[in-house]
């Protein structure tokens, strides 16, 4: 070792050694054949394991008398689901009962993305409060969220909604139309009428036209420096597109509203016990996650920003809105992403409580059926493609808020 | 020191030291002030918190401890009380804790459990931290198992479909995390392989097992694994859910390893390239040992993840701790005390997540220390 670092300083070193023949060419030391005869043996073992298990398979199938394939999809369920976004009755088909299953599961995770990002949101800034009292209350709530099981929220919450609230007969009426029982919130809502879907027309195009609206007026404050004011323009664009759109219909006023018939209630719209718990379960369980995210990525903003926005005169509320919210995003985007995932496939334990999501309506597809394969195949199907929407999605709104730099 | 005063001469005369300044000592009064109301928006928020404390903890004190019944007691006697049931917990803590397991031997799985926090409380400590942790913890899971399987040493055999509670939950969190912690190894070095079907393989495991629920794993190994075995070939109940349970932590903390060989340099790469040192021998003595070292933290993280979610278990009917608790509670006789329930599982929960983040956090400043710069 001493000689050849000697060597190189220019010392007469010992003679350097004649270049040995190149080694003969064995090819188990070559790199690149090694590499292949790994991923060789690798497809080997997965195909040998792969036949091994589908022969069993097929085997264990054929001894059950159980038919392989997708075509169950097409036959009569036979079994009722409590609630759902479209019409289903137990006469429609295994597929049906699917779809029912999966708008269900979109449906609660929508909801609760939504409700644990606001919550989320509100607890990581409170936990960075001046304020002693708030700032503890956060930590406090934070802590004993998140280290507490979702499944145990869950049975607690519903635990609580079945047994404080009343039965239907002596629901609470807060509201006239509005009861809330152990069945659920109940709320009437506009009779059916061919106007409302156009109605919901417009306020979307007027929703479009605030949004360009909005554009311009970013354009206007950087070219002249003042902002035409906004909200009230905006507001009336979507609401004023939606009212006219109303009086040209005949601005129909009829109500239909929840009524007591026996033991439960018909009409009105329904906000289930079951899915009034998934969703505050699911919602507070990752509000505690998403606090942590949004407190770190506040953090993650040196205070120097802070100082700037404070120099230049914004107040405390502008500060964060303008100031340091916007660049926390950039930290506080990706892992809440992986929350909102979380959110999504957390939602599968709504079969623990009983609401029909797409794991609870496939369960029991699965038990009638005994169609285990295609089923499990199915709900890993929709996992991943709502997974990879909601990835997309966010990826896309990094992509925008990112910091672009030269 | 001695050459500045010798140089303002001999008509030097020093002034007397002022005294120090008063200590600011800041009074209750100053601390609610600054804390508590220092914006009006602050005094708001801060008379509204009083508020809701005002009304919320005498409520929660009259139910725990107040109107409390905390002896062991008939259910009749709580329909006395309007507080909490602690007659409940008297009644059903062993149940609750080690299920069906045969009454007179509870002791077993109580001894196992104490046994195999301790193993885990000791191997916490820094001093431990070196080759002794490879014999004391095949020793201690071994002691584990005998005692709660038996068979040997004059313990009677108790089958495993017996097992319930808090070892079950034990033990699918542990043994998962550690069997499934050298097959995350390989799976994230083959993530960062170039040999494109190795690293197409590890990709596709991780990221299907990653977008898909605990839940549907689980049911894949309640309802297909049978359908894999050859005929007559059985796997008990508990085990299927372990391999899912492993297979599910291996694909988390696969992502974990991944993400500590990214933070190594390519320096270090390069240098064990450079020492002529081959694949495995650069991983095993150059890489791995700083991956995995900074990689700690967020391991302890998705254990305490996994922890909690080995309660999914009693939905394919695994007699874990969530599963005995909602039995407990289904006792007609008691069925009206289920938040006494709730509760007891709850803060069982919560002193492990919590013990573990807090000793996670401490792990991170501690395992930080060697990489400040001074």
């Amino acid at each position: 070792m001493t000689d050849h670092a000697h060597s190189g300083a220019g010392f007469p070193g010992p003679a350097a050694p004649e270049p040995k023949a190149a080694p003969k060419t064995n090819l188990f030391y070559s790199e690149k054949f090694r590499a292949i005869i790994y991923q060789i043996v690798l497809i080997a073992v997965v195909i040998g394991l792969g036949f091994y298990l589908v022969s069993n398979t097929l085997t264990n199938l054929a001894e059950r008398g159980i038919n392989s394939g997708y075509d169950f999809l097409d036959v009569r369920a036979g079994f009722d689901i409590g609630e759902g976004l479209i019409e289903y009755t137990n006469d429609n088909t295994y597929g049906r009962a699917l779809i029912v299953g999966a708008l269900n599961t979109v449906k609660v995770a929508f909801f609760g993305i939504i409700l644990a990002s606001i919550i989320g949101v509100v607890m990581g800034i409170a936990r960075l409060s001046t304020n002693w009292l708030v700032a503890k209350f956060a930590t406090v709530y934070v802590e004993v969220l998140r280290n507490i099981p979702l499944l145990l929220h869950l049975f607690f919450i519903y635990a609580l909604v079945l047994n404080i609230l009343p039965r239907p007969r002596d629901s609470w009426n807060p509201l006239p139309g509005v009861f809330l029982s152990n069945r659920g919130l109940k709320i009437p809502v506009m009779a059916e009428h061919p106007i409302w879907m156009w109605v919901i027309l417009a306020m979307l195009i007027g929703a479009i036209a605030a949004y360009l609206f909005a554009q311009w007026a970013d354009k206007k404050q950087a070219e002249t420096g003042d902002r035409p004011k906004t909200l009230l323009p905006s507001l009336g664009m979507i609401f004023g597109f939606g009212a006219v759109v109303w009086l040209l219909g005949g601005a129909p006023t009829a109500v239909n509203a929840p009524e007591l018939r026996g033991f439960n209630f018909a009409g009105g719209a329904t906000l289930s016990a079951e899915f009034f718990a998934l969703l505050m379960g699911l919602s507070i369980y990752t509000s505690a996650f998403i606090a942590e995210i949004v407190r770190s990525g506040i953090q993650a903003v040196s205070y120097g920003q802070t100082e700037a926005a404070k120099a230049v005169g914004l107040n405390p509320g502008n500060t964060l809105r303008l100031v340091v919210l916007p660049q926390a995003l950039r930290v506080i985007i990706p892992p809440i992403t992986s929350q909102y995932l979380n959110l999504t496939k957390n939602s599968s334990l709504a079969i623990a409580i009983g609401y029909p999501d797409l794991v609870a309506v496939g369960n029991t597809a699965l038990n009638q059926s005994g169609q285990a394969i295609e089923i499990i195949s199915i709900f890993m199907i929709v996992y991943l493609s709502l997974s990879l929407i909601t990835s997309l999605f966010m990826n896309w709104y990094n992509g925008r808020i990112a910091l672009s730099e030269r | 020191m001695a050459d500045i005063t010798s140089n303002t001469g001999a008509n030097f005369v020093p002034t007397e030291p002022r005294p120090a300044p008063a200590a600011i000592r800041p009074g209750p009064m100053t601390w609610f002030k600054e804390n508590l109301f220092n914006t009006w928006y602050n005094a708001i928020l801060t008379l509204v918190g009083i508020w809701v404390l005002a009304s919320t903890i005498p409520g929660l004190i009259d139910w725990f401890v107040l109107n409390a019944l905390w002896e062991a007691a008939p259910a009749d006697a709580c329909r006395e009380v309007t507080g909490a049931c602690g007659a409940f917990v008297y009644e059903k803590w062993r149940f609750i804790l080690f299920g069906t397991y045969p009454f007179e031997q509870q002791w077993r799985p109580g001894a196992a459990v104490i046994l195999f926090i301790g193993l885990v409380v000791l191997s916490c400590f820094k001093p431990m931290w070196n080759r002794s942790l490879l014999i004391i913890w095949p020793i201690g899971l071994a002691a584990c198992w005998i005692l709660l399987s038996g068979g040997i040493f004059g313990l009677d055999h108790v089958p495993n479909n017996l097992w319930g509670g808090l070892p079950i939950t034990l033990m699918l969190a542990v043994l998962g995390c550690l069997i499934a912690f050298p097959i995350s190894i390989f799976l994230a070095l083959g993530r960062r392989s170039n040999m494109p079907i190795i690293k197409a393989f590890c990709v596709g495991y991780i990221e299907l097992i990653r977008g898909v629920p605990l839940i549907t794993i689980l049911f894949m190994a309640s309802v297909m694994f049978p359908l894999f075995m050859p005929e007559g070939v059985t796997i008990d109940k508990l085990l299927r859910a372990q391999v899912a349970i492993i297979m599910f932590a291996a694909a988390y903390l696969a992502e974990v390893v991944r993400g500590g060989l990214q933070a190594i340099p390519k320096g270090q790469y390069e240098a064990a390239d450079a020492m002529g040192l081959s694949y495995w021998q650069s991983m095993v003595f150059i890489i791995l040992p700083q991956a995995l070292k900074i990689t700690i933290p967020p391991q302890v993280n998705t254990f305490i993840g996994m922890f909690k979610d080995t309660s999914l278990v009693l939905i394919v009917g695994i007699f874990d701790l969530m599963f005995t608790m909602r039995g407990a509670i289904q006792d007609l006789e008691w069925r009206n005390y289920y938040k006494e329930g709730f509760v007891f599982v709850a803060i069982i929960y919560f002193v492990f997540c919590y013990s573990m983040s807090k000793y996670s956090q401490w792990l991170e400043s501690e395992l930080h220390r060697g990489h400040k710069r001074l």
